[in-house]
């Protein structure tokens, strides 16, 4: 019998358990690294050693994942108005964030939302007419994530919204989302004044049609090179989308001017590019759905494809899972806020927008955005553990999108969820916070955990589809 | 009796953490009782069976952690059960393990994948997470190839031959499940004795046994090539001696061995079969322990030893070539011996009980196999020899009683008793309150991961059982002059207190019994 390796080298160890061990063979001078081991977070160990069975099946199919979200290339290719083009969109269904939400189960904010979008229907004369419409049945309440869609916060998408339209180039699968309404008073965190709606109204009769012009005219805008540039300064494209904005803007601008039919109209739109710093944000949203969705359907893969928020509940979908949702409660996110708020008002967490988390982008690469350190303790290094962290429950790392503070490495790719479970650790995400009561709108921004729940759910369903071949 | 508890949803400590804050809870004055453990089925029915399984724990998950406290009053339970809430939160005041508070800001190693990138040579995982976890981290290592030292118990015994299948398929060491010590390229892996390097390799499925060959091979000035573990359960028919034959074959090839100790608690008869077999296969001198004497057929090298002091003895005077005799090998505490009879007896008439307090399985295996050639009797234990003689707890047996204060009954909520000594304290006092029982044996463990003066521990209340009743107090010491900690003094301060210390535990039984005997017959 001959031991591997035993005889002709010294011993270097992997600790896994008792930190004194550990403490011994340094002593020692023996090579040791200490493994800060947590138990897996399931109590389900039979799903747990499934997986474990299946490991080699489930790591090739990950691995065709991983290829193809690597090979995604997001276009930005113009906008429509949502009934034109979003698959299954008619005059009675109401898109909203997150998993599916029945209205007695929404929280304020997606209520608020769902009212102002009635009420830019035309659906209903006041509030309380949109309320008892909604709340009547008479709508039919379906997540964007089902039709090709996102959106932030209550991420509500009625028939006449326009949207913008992405396409992956790989692939050549769509996404869709509206355009960002910018700050203060807005449908997304559940405001529905007449000042929502009148902006609403300018959106689509001006913005629109300006922006679809000059997009078209330049014949679409690779958005994913625009994130590539934008993490490099100073972006996560999650909660800070200064830089990226800014790209946009000077491609759009020269565009905007050559198309356009009213100056003034022109100049507003401008403006209001300029006078939103989250504008890219609902564009980097549909370009992480149209990457991710484009490996839908991958039999046996554990890669989280989709985690998204409806204010109630916080679900994923994998790849290897088909449409199951997986949920669990969503969390009130640890928060900055705004002066006069505190967490007592804050919403659990909402919104579409973890959909650049399961990219890679946001919470994953937080370490390349020193500006919004504040919301994770205000050290540039608490940045980089946040981020580093990740690549512990991701299968790869971005050949395309790289962190400069980490030497450009790539940013953590790829949730695994047999990964969050053994290293007992979810995702982080980056995100806004919408007051609870509609009509108010965001009171802060911080960092949430996702729930575990979601993920065990997950692991179980992926352990069951594999239990019956 | 008045009680508290309390239940921490989804945190997780390991053991170890909760039983040092269950260890600080009972310091706290008033406190009868008190533990801190994870809430699994497996632990809850341990509280359940002493007692602790206060009101509420039922609801708890496996993943929470339940506090419980005994007190004089509510008060004390309640501000208790508050402090150790606080403990867990933040850590023990004072305490030393910076690793905790370190890894809150660096970037944690959370798995072997990450420290394969950090260490990409590593060639072991030692692995001591709660047992039905162990089982997965320890397919990992191996798959990754790496040899695995398992500490973790409560492993399956078809989980275990599955690994050391898997791990033979691959040429690796898989030392346990329950594995609590091994000395690799004279590295000592968990509780395990700083001994020379030299040409005597021992494989052993019997931990302390391994320590006190180790130790007592060094002290002879022997060295050990190697010393690998392999679980108690190898000599079993259900594992089918796997490791046990492995390790001898790799030591039967391996240059650096010129002796070979094998240590096994009697193993399955087939696997004896095969010891001989593979024994046959060599010209090396093979050194047979196995804890109960035993006739070896043809092998002309393999040496029978029924104790492991012969062992470690017989291993030394083949290695170094003495043909001295085997007398001038075998006077080992050659100041006790001579002087048998000059030990003091206790006066009180009904003191003529033995009772042992062993930390160690093997050790305590081993006195009731001396005790039983000796007195043709079994004496009692919580391991005992013949089933018919086991007993529970410290308490209630009359009799000669050996226990192992290691096994599961004993250790739930608290650290080991190499390393806490407090059950062994309160135990001695004890035992000085009661009228019949005149001799205590006791083994001190050193080496890493022992307590590190235990003589500090003991010594006190030695001294008040000694002058006090005139108990003999009989210490084996297990360890080395290299050992953390400091043997000259461990012996010293124990003779001092009016302890009789030997560094060989068949030493000290064999005393222990002799006075027995004494205390018989007078």
């Amino acid at each position: 019998m001959a031991f591997k390796n035993l005889k002709d080298s010294d011993i270097q160890v992997i600790n896994i358990g008792l930190k004194s061990f550990a403490g011994t063979l340094r002593t020692m001078n023996t090579p040791v690294v200490d493994v800060d081991w947590q138990p897996p977070a399931t109590a389900d160990l039979k799903a747990l050693a499934v997986l474990d069975h299946h490991q080699e099946k489930i790591d090739r199919a990950n691995e065709r994942v991983l290829e193809i979200i690597q090979n995604g290339k997001p276009l930005l290719i113009g906008l429509d108005i949502a009934r034109n083009v979003i698959p299954g969109m008619h005059e009675n269904m109401i898109l909203h964030a997150g998993p599916p939400v029945t209205w007695d189960r929404m929280c304020g904010t997606m209520k608020g939302a769902v009212i102002g979008a009635l009420l830019y229907e035309g659906k209903g004369r006041t509030k309380e007419e949109a309320e008892s419409l909604a709340a009547g049945g008479a709508f039919e309440f379906v997540p964007c994530h089902e039709h090709d869609g996102v959106g932030p916060m209550a991420g509500i998408i009625s028939p006449s919204m326009p949207v913008f339209i992405l396409q992956n180039q790989t692939y050549g699968n769509y996404a869709f989302c509206t355009q960002n309404e910018g700050l203060g008073k807005v449908l997304r965190y559940g405001a529905f004044q007449p000042e929502v709606i009148a902006k609403l109204k300018w959106m689509e009769q001006v913005l629109y049609p300006c922006l679809d012009r000059a997009i078209r005219s330049l014949r679409g805008i690779d958005i994913g090179h625009l994130i590539t540039q934008a993490l490099q300064m100073g972006d996560e494209v999650h909660n800070r989308n200064r830089a990226g904005t800014s790209l946009l803007f000077r491609q759009l601008a020269p565009a905007l001017i050559r198309t356009m039919q009213e100056a003034e109209d022109t100049a507003k739109v401008l403006e209001f590019i300029n006078g939103n710093d989250h504008f890219l944000l609902n564009l980097s949203m549909p370009a992480a759905k149209a990457i991710l969705d484009a490996a839908k359907g991958i039999e046996h893969s554990s890669i989280v494809l989709t985690m998204a928020r409806n204010g109630t509940d916080f679900g994923i979908r994998l790849a290897g899972t088909g449409d199951d949702w997986f949920t669990g409660k969503a969390m009130i996110p640890d928060a900055l806020y705004f002066p006069g708020y505190s967490k007592a008002d804050a919403n659990p967490d909402i919104g579409d927008s973890a959909i650049t988390e399961t990219a890679g982008w946001g919470g994953f690469a937080i370490a390349a955005a020193p500006a919004i350190v504040q919301f994770i303790g205000g050290k540039a290094s608490d940045a980089m553990r946040y981020t580093l962290s990740m690549y512990e429950i991701c299968a790869g790392e971005s050949g395309r999108y790289q962190i400069p503070a980490l030497d450009f490495r790539g940013t953590p790719l790829g949730i695994d969820v047999r990964k969050v479970i053994d290293n007992n650790l979810t995702p982080f995400i980056d995100t806004g916070v919408a007051h609870k009561d509609p009509g108010i709108g965001q009171i802060g921004a911080g960092v949430v955990q996702a729930p575990m729940e979601p993920f065990n759910l997950a692991m179980r369903g992926l352990a069951d589809r594999l239990l019956l071949e | 009796m008045h009680s508290a508890s309390a239940i921490i949803k989804g945190k997780y400590l390991d053991s170890v953490k909760l039983m040092l804050i269950s260890k600080q809870m009972r310091l706290q004055s008033g406190v009868t009782d008190a533990v801190a453990i994870m809430a699994t089925p497996e632990n809850l029915a341990i509280l359940q069976a002493t007692g602790m399984n206060l009101r509420g724990f039922d609801a708890a998950d496996p993943v929470d952690i339940c506090i419980g406290v005994i007190a004089e009053s509510d008060v004390i339970a309640s501000r208790v059960v508050d402090l150790a809430e606080e403990w867990i939160v933040t850590g023990i005041p004072g305490d030393s393990d910076r690793a905790l508070k370190e890894s809150a800001t660096a970037n944690k190693v959370r798995n072997i994948d990450s420290a394969l990138k950090i260490m990409p040579e590593a060639n072991l995982a030692l692995i001591s997470v709660a047992g039905k976890y162990a089982v997965r981290e320890a397919r990992r290592a191996l798959l990754k190839g790496l040899h695995v030292m398992l500490f973790s118990d409560n492993v399956g015994i078809e989980e275990e031959k599955e690994l050391k299948e898997l791990a033979l398929s691959r040429g690796l060491l898989m030392m346990g499940a329950d594995c609590g010590t091994a000395i690799i390229n004279g590295v000592p892996l968990a509780f395990a004795n700083q001994v020379r390097r030299g040409n005597i390799g021992i494989v052993s499925a019997a931990g302390t046994g391994l320590q006190e060959v180790a130790c007592i091979i060094h002290n002879k000035g022997c060295g050990i090539s190697q010393a690998f573990g392999t679980g108690g359960r190898d000599g079993k028919k259900a594992i089918g001696g796997l490791m046990l034959m492995a390790c001898l074959q790799y030591l039967i090839s391996d240059e650096g061995t010129k002796v070979i100790v094998l240590i096994s608690k009697v193993p399955d008869p087939e696997i004896i079969d095969k010891i001989w077999e593979v024994s046959a296969t060599t010209n090396k001198p093979v050194v047979v322990n196995l804890l109960v004497p035993f006739n070896p057929p043809a092998p002309a090298n393999v040496h029978p030893a029924p104790t492991l002091t012969q062992a470690a003895v017989l291993a030394c005077r083949l290695a170094s070539g003495d043909q001295s005799s085997w007398g001038s090998w075998s006077g080992l505490s050659n100041d006790i011996y001579p002087n048998r009879k000059l030990i003091t007896l206790p006066q009180e008439p009904k003191r003529i009980h033995l009772r042992a307090l062993y930390s160690g399985g093997t050790l305590c295996y081993e006195a009731q196999v001396i005790y039983h050639q000796k007195m043709g009797d079994y004496a009692w234990s919580n391991a005992p020899l013949e089933p018919s003689c086991r007993v529970g707890g410290l308490a209630e047996t009359e009799g000669d009683v050996i226990l192992d204060l290691g096994g599961d009954e004993f250790t739930v909520g608290r650290l080991h008793p190499m390393i806490d000594y407090a059950l062994r304290v309160k135990a001695i006092e004890d035992i000085a309150k009661r009228e019949d029982i005149g001799i205590i044996l006791l083994d001190v463990v050193l080496g890493f991961g022992s307590h590190p003066a235990p003589q500090e521990e003991l010594a006190p209340v030695i001294s008040k059982v000694v002058a006090g009743h005139g108990i003999v107090v009989i210490c084996t010491v297990v360890g080395t002059d290299a050992d953390p900690q400091n043997r000259p003094e461990v012996i010293a301060t124990l003779k001092a207190s009016g302890a009789i210390v030997t560094d060989s535990n068949a030493e000290a039984c064999e005393i222990a019994l002799s006075v027995l005997n004494t205390l018989r017959r007078s």
